[in-house]
């Protein structure tokens, strides 16, 4: 520590420590200082956990005999190939999958309506609409789904009327009651995170197609999304992310609707398997569904990256 | 690049001129109608919860779900902080304390990193961050089953820390740091720190801190409702209820609510007391993270 102060006083002080054939990095205690602390917490929190949880998903359970003592041995592979026998597990999969294709678009296209017609020219009281879509992000997934869950019950609700000829909560209808929840939640966020993108174009942009005599809706169509693909991309990324950590919402459900299963997302599945307690098991499903989400988010990253280069 | 070009293109094509104002005047009423229709969407249902927070159980289900009866707000409180010792008080402070020092030190982590890669060459910068963009795209979910794991083994589960101590990463918050620190800290300045004697950290937390207040606003800001809104990581670490955080705590007696029907309206004031705090927050500081998440979008 001594010696890194020392660096860091002489390199402030601009002075040059003599130089030794292959160039120092200079400051090298102030990068220590800055990117130290993050790089630990990262390692203890981030990289070890995953390691872990891969050697522990790598680990089966031997006993000697019917009776003898539990005993954690290497596996290898054998946890994967329980995973991918899973059914249950592979339902969630495909349950989560389907409730992105559906809502995921759906969102992000209102995201995008709103967030262009904050920006155009048309809309009056502005200030009102962005704080009023922006609030529900304010809210909990949990609470947000308590309190959808109060609104879609049969006789709290104060759409009663509604609610008693819909049944809101039947198996057939309960996943796209929740990517309703999920929607409100998180329109505003995007909403707002596209019309940043939508601010930081530069107004003389728009000048030539005005003087052509473009209409409000031909710029938006032709200069305003394409200039905001980038942000619209982080979004998609995010809300790809987060659709297969899906986890809150449905399990707050299940005090609403008998048809959410304790395996119906996979985060859920984790969550039930560990506490049966098979950790090794959970630990095989956290690590695929981790590759998953990394597998797609990053494939939709390059996908949108070659046709923006096209 | 590749964007401005195609901007560009789609400029030249024919344009068509518009048709006057008669049709904005239609468009006008158009968005109008729109965004009110979706503002009833975004907030009927808070509007709901509040009317609800104000009733005793019995107009709760026999009066107008939409408009006020009897004003009981203050007396469901007080009933609500009563309630099993003054639990749900706890879990507020546990959420705060979560949320508030967790997303602090987050932000001066992140910060101090993000700026080191900005404005320092290093070898293995690029490599460095490459891992921590990952880490952006690996959610905090699917953290929370290893972490569990591994806090078992040095007995750290069901305790303040076990929550506390993975809230403090914040990859986004290095990739907001450094991309804005490169564009609002000038070479010069840490450069005319350096010829003025001052050490790095020094000017780190005088100067360089100081021009990037946007980002680091941000970023706490997102932490904190991040941790705020957590709920994986508490579920699988925590047993005991005076360590819940207050969205944990509510879970828990949604799921009670066939046995203990009591437990309703403590739920339902609950949830309306445990958002405040963060709708105010958002909108104190609005024109702080406004400004800061622009900067994540647009690069």
């Amino acid at each position: 520590m001594t010696a890194t102060e020392a660096l860091v006083t002489r390199a402030g002080r601009g002075e040059r420590p003599a130089k030794p054939p292959r160039r120092p990095t200079p400051h090298k205690g102030a990068i220590a200082i800055f990117a130290g602390p993050f790089g630990v917490l990262f390692l203890l929190f981030y990289l070890i956990p995953i390691g872990y949880a891969v050697w522990q998903s790598l680990l089966v359970v031997q006993r000697d005999g019917t009776y003898g003592a539990p005993e954690q041995v290497f596996g290898g592979l054998a946890q994967y190939a329980l995973v991918f026998q899973n059914a249950p597990f592979w339902e969630s999969v495909g349950r989560v999958l389907l409730f992105g294709v559906v809502q995921v678009p759906i969102m992000l296209g209102l995201a995008l309506l709103f967030a262009l017609l904050l920006d155009s020219p048309v809309l009056k009281g502005k200030k009102f609409f962005r704080l009023a879509f922006f609030a529900p992000y304010a809210v909990p997934g949990v609470i947000a789904a308590i309190m959808w869950g109060f609104l879609y019950s049969p006789n709290l609700s104060p759409f009663t009327d509604v609610t008693r000829t819909i049944d809101f909560l039947s198996p057939e209808l309960v996943l796209w009651s929740i990517a309703n929840v999920v929607t409100w939640v998180f329109v505003g966020y995007n909403m707002l995170i596209i019309y940043s993108a939508l601010l930081a174009i530069p107004s003389e942009v728009y000048e030539a197609a005005r003087l052509d005599g473009a209409g409000q809706v031909r710029i938006a169509w032709s200069i305003k999304i394409p200039m905001v693909a980038p942000a619209l991309v982080l979004t998609a990324v995010f809300s790809i992310i987060g659709t297969l950590q899906l986890l809150a919402e449905p399990q707050v459900f299940r005090s609403f609707s008998a048809a959410v299963s304790s395996t119906y997302t996979p985060n859920m599945t984790i969550y039930a398997t560990s506490s049966i307690p098979n950790t090794q098991l959970a630990a095989a499903f956290s690590v695929v569904l981790a590759l998953a989400t990394f597998a797609l988010s990053f494939t939709f990253l390059k996908i949108t990256q070659r046709k923006a280069a096209q | 690049m590749s964007l401005l070009t195609r901007t560009a293109g789609a400029t030249a094509d024919d344009l068509k001129p518009s048709r006057g104002p008669r049709e904005s005047i239609l468009s006008r009423g158009a968005a109008l109608v729109v965004m009110g229709v979706f503002t009833l969407y975004f907030l009927v249902p808070i509007w709901w919860l509040f009317i609800a927070s104000t009733k005793d159980r019995g107009d709760l289900l026999t009066t107008n779900a939409l408009w006020f009866s009897d004003w009981n707000f203050f007396a469901n409180v007080g009933d609500l902080f009563a309630y099993n010792d003054g639990v749900y008080l706890r879990w507020l402070v546990n959420s705060l304390g979560y949320a508030g020092i967790g997303a602090l030190l987050a932000t001066v982590v992140a910060g101090m990193c993000g700026y080191a890669l900005a404005k320092y060459r290093f070898r293995g910068r690029e490599a460095f961050f490459n891992v921590v963009l990952g880490g952006v795209l690996v959610p905090a979910t699917a953290l929370a089953l290893p972490l569990f794991l591994l806090f078992s083994q040095v007995n750290l589960t069901n305790t303040f820390w076990a929550v506390l101590l993975p809230s403090i990463v914040s990859p986004f918050g290095v990739y907001l740091s450094r991309i804005y620190a490169a564009a609002s800290v000038p070479d010069e300045l840490i450069e005319a720190g350096r010829i003025d004697g001052a050490g790095e950290v020094r000017t780190f937390f005088t100067i360089s801190m100081r021009l990037m207040t946007p980002a680091l606003i941000t970023v706490f800001l997102f932490q904190f409702v991040s941790i705020w809104n957590n709920f994986f990581l508490p579920l699988i670490m925590l047993r005991s209820q005076e360590l819940f955080p207050v969205t944990y705590g509510l879970y828990s007696w949604n799921t009670q609510l066939n046995q203990i029907p009591e437990l309703r309206t403590y739920v339902l004031v609950g949830s309306f007391l445990s958002i405040v705090p963060l709708i105010v927050a958002f909108l104190l500081l609005q024109r702080f993270w406004r400004g800061g998440l622009g900067t994540g979008s647009v690069k």
